[in-house]
């Protein structure tokens, strides 16, 4: 499907110039009008277009934050507030910033889960899956320092105890911390570093995002059959069926994400972040932003030795934890994609989707906090954390094995066509 | 394909998993919500109390606490107090500024200046109550109130963000001049049984009748308006306006934004329909 044949026929000569040299165009209209799409795609497969559209949003509004923000520890926390007050609009540009982060976790979830459901990652798309896994840890980093900026009470103990988790690394640890912090502590040359970084790797993101889709176009879009595209009657061109789909699915986006900008834009943040950050003075509840909770909850779990030190285990699983997903593709067995044909994966998956939310839930809790008789959260956390880890390791490599998937579609057409017959 | 069937499921057993432990949380002091006016969706601030919150704030919580954010020129920004600039620039005009620019170093102020701070040292202020009190610029928004399962759930529907002014007047009144049996309040410190540890270095601020209210035409106010009760709505009100000076503003486009989104959405959607009816 790569290679299918180019519709583009330049008429006028300014074109046919151009198309000589830099085939721009042509390029285009390949790629962005003629593209071949699976008919069948549903609106889980509309996330690709909301999340390069947040992308877009977060880029030009930090764009325009940068233009008056300052990375400086004494006045850092003042010029946000003067972003807030006396920029013409700064308040929305600023929300809708700092909303936009949680609005593209939301989004990028939900495609990951996507993937997992309808095997997306399967062959022939490893390194489309593979880029995917590295796009979410350059955001989970972008997130990170984007939200040390305005140098809060939570910016800067978010900044320490996420730099401190490097400590726990043998040999290389200590070089480590003192490389991301500049410094033995969590200083002016912390929050120097982290606004040059939170600056850059967003374009490094757009330039993974860029490989992402390329290696999206070789083998073309997995579709909720899973089943592949077997003749020109199974697609569309990509313009205008799936502009316009995208295009409806990211205004629908619009909607929740204007809501909180407009009507609550800290409802998704924490007080203390009205606090300037002051090193004398732990707030007496660390929490990381919402979409770090998971795998905080999986950090903090493991706090027993085993052979190794508590502190260098939760390093290894919660690292782990999504180094895991880079060998997804060959971890499960399944010769099916779609979950909709696998009758037992169907369960395991929603579990496992429940136990991700039970993470996010644990990562919010205090350790010591009661969950069932004298079980606390650390205690019952390791079980979501065993599951976590059981599902890749165990479940998905056996799974292949016995269960016994239902008949496949022929193709695409086939499976949409009866469908269609009731409309 | 995933049904909505499906995910209620998978909602209603992380739900089944959690909700035993909700049951089971922390012991939490309870604050009753205030009904502010600018509370929800159609939330906007009432000119009224603004102008007697900082009635109260300069009168009362100005003397030991500094607003270093807020500038004399917003209290007649539009969304605010609803000052006059003449009332503003007369306001001003009654402080002075450290200017070193100035003949001996300090002017009037005008109204592009910040506001002044106190006139006491912070080592003056920290000998007095065990700390320099914190600067009230963000305060409404740098506390909040914890809302149990399920509430915070509805939170996200009906924007609550008004935790922090609920905190404030909730601390305002939380003053109890003999604490419970068995509690030891240190030298110095003030029970307050809204306050995290109870012992608050901030004596009790307001008293019924402490600042004079003026009524329509320079009269006196009614009694009512004279208690303490209300001195701690109304200044709860004012520092969340000086925290959040546009809401007014804010929450207006935010409805025009989404009328014209929901417009937006409903326009593509035919777009998207008579498009696809020729490929099914």
């Amino acid at each position: 499907m790569s290679s299918h044949n180019s519709t583009y026929n330049p008429t006028n000569p300014v074109e046919k110039w151009l198309d000589d040299r830099l085939p721009l165009v042509r390029f285009g209209k390949e790629h962005l009008l003629d593209y071949p799409t699976p008919k069948n795609l549903n609106y889980w497969w509309t996330g690709g277009a909301i999340l390069t559209f947040m992308l877009g949003v977060q880029i030009v509004t930090g764009i325009v934050l940068a233009m008056h923000y300052t990375p400086q520890i004494g006045l850092a926390f003042d010029s946000v507030e003067h972003i807030r007050r006396d920029i013409n609009g700064g308040r929305i540009i600023q929300a809708t910033h700092a909303v936009g982060a949680s609005m593209f976790f939301a989004a990028v979830y939900l495609h990951i889960f996507r993937g997992l459901y309808f095997g997306s990652y399967k062959a022939p798309r490893e390194i489309l899956w593979i880029l995917g896994v590295i796009i979410f840890l350059l955001m989970m980093a972008t997130a990170f320092m984007g939200y040390v900026l305005p140098w809060g009470q939570m910016s800067f103990w978010a900044a320490a105890v996420i730099t401190n988790i490097f400590a726990a690394i043998p040999v290389v640890g200590d070089p480590i911390l003192q490389l991301l912090r500049g410094g033995f502590a969590v200083d002016n040359p912390t929050l120097n570093r982290f606004f040059s970084l939170h600056y850059l790797l967003p374009f490094i993101i757009a330039a993974v995002v860029g490989l992402h889709i390329w290696a999206l176009h070789v083998p073309g879009n997995n579709n909720p059959i899973g089943v592949e595209v077997k003749s020109e009657r199974d697609t569309v061109p990509f313009h205008p069926f799936y502009t316009m789909k995208d295009f409806f699915a990211i205004v629908v986006f619009c909607i929740p994400f204007a809501w909180f900008v407009f009507y609550a834009p800290d409802i998704l943040g924490h007080p203390d972040n009205y606090i300037q950050a002051n090193p004398l003075v732990t707030p007496p509840h660390i929490v990381p932003e919402w979409y770090f909770l998971p795998f905080y909850a999986i950090l903090r779990a493991i706090d027993f030795n085993f052979i190794l030190d508590s502190k260098l285990l939760g390093v290894i699983f919660f690292g782990g934890s999504i180094l895991i997903l880079f060998f997804l593709p060959w971890l499960d067995t399944s010769k099916v994609r779609s979950g909709t044909f696998r009758p037992a994966f169907k369960w395991f998956y929603w579990v496992f989707v429940a136990n991700f939310i039970l993470l996010t839930w644990y990562g919010a809790q205090t350790p010591d906090m009661k969950i069932i008789g004298s079980f606390t959260v650390a205690d019952t956390s390791k079980l979501s954390v065993l599951y976590y880890f059981g599902y890749f390791i165990v479940i998905l490599p056996l799974l292949g094995r016995f269960e016994k998937p239902r008949p496949l579609p022929n193709s695409i057409s086939e499976a949409v066509l009866p469908a269609s017959a009731t409309h | 394909m995933i049904k909505i069937t499906t995910i209620l499921a998978a909602g209603l057993m992380a739900l089944g998993l959690a909700v035993p432990a909700m049951a089971q949380e922390h012991e939490t002091i309870h604050i009753e919500r205030q009904p502010w006016s600018f509370g929800g969706i159609f939330g906007k601030y009432d000119e009224h109390q603004l102008q007697r919150g900082f009635q109260v704030f300069r009168e009362v919580c100005a003397s030991c606490h500094s607003a270093r954010l807020m500038a004399f020129r917003n209290l007649s920004e539009e969304g605010g107090p609803g000052f006059s600039e003449e009332q503003v620039k007369a306001l001003a005009a009654e402080y002075t500024v450290n200017d070193p620019e100035a003949e001996g170093g300090t002017r009037k102020a005008l109204p592009s200046d910040r506001w002044p701070g106190t006139g006491q040292s912070d080592a003056d202020l920290a000998a007095a109550f065990g700390m320099v009190p914190p600067d009230l610029s963000v305060m409404a928004k740098a506390r909040s109130i914890s809302s149990p399962f399920p509430q915070w759930v509805f939170n996200y529907f009906t924007t609550y963000s008004e935790g922090g002014p609920d905190y404030i007047h909730a601390l305002l009144m939380g003053y109890e001049e003999t604490p419970p049996e068995g509690v030891e309040v240190p030298e110095g410190k003030f029970y307050n049984h809204v306050f995290p540890g109870h012992a608050i270095g901030m004596p009790p601020p307001l008293a019924d009748g402490q600042v004079a209210y003026a009524g329509e035409d320079g009269a006196a106010a009614p009694a009512e308006m004279l208690t303490a009760e209300q001195y701690s709505t109304d200044v709860s009100a004012f520092l969340m306006w000086m925290a959040e000076p546009h809401l007014n503003a804010q929450k207006a486009a935010g409805f025009r934004v989404l009328a014209f989104l929901i417009v937006f959405a409903v326009l593509m959607w035919f777009v998207k329909q008579r498009l696809w009816r020729k490929v099914h």
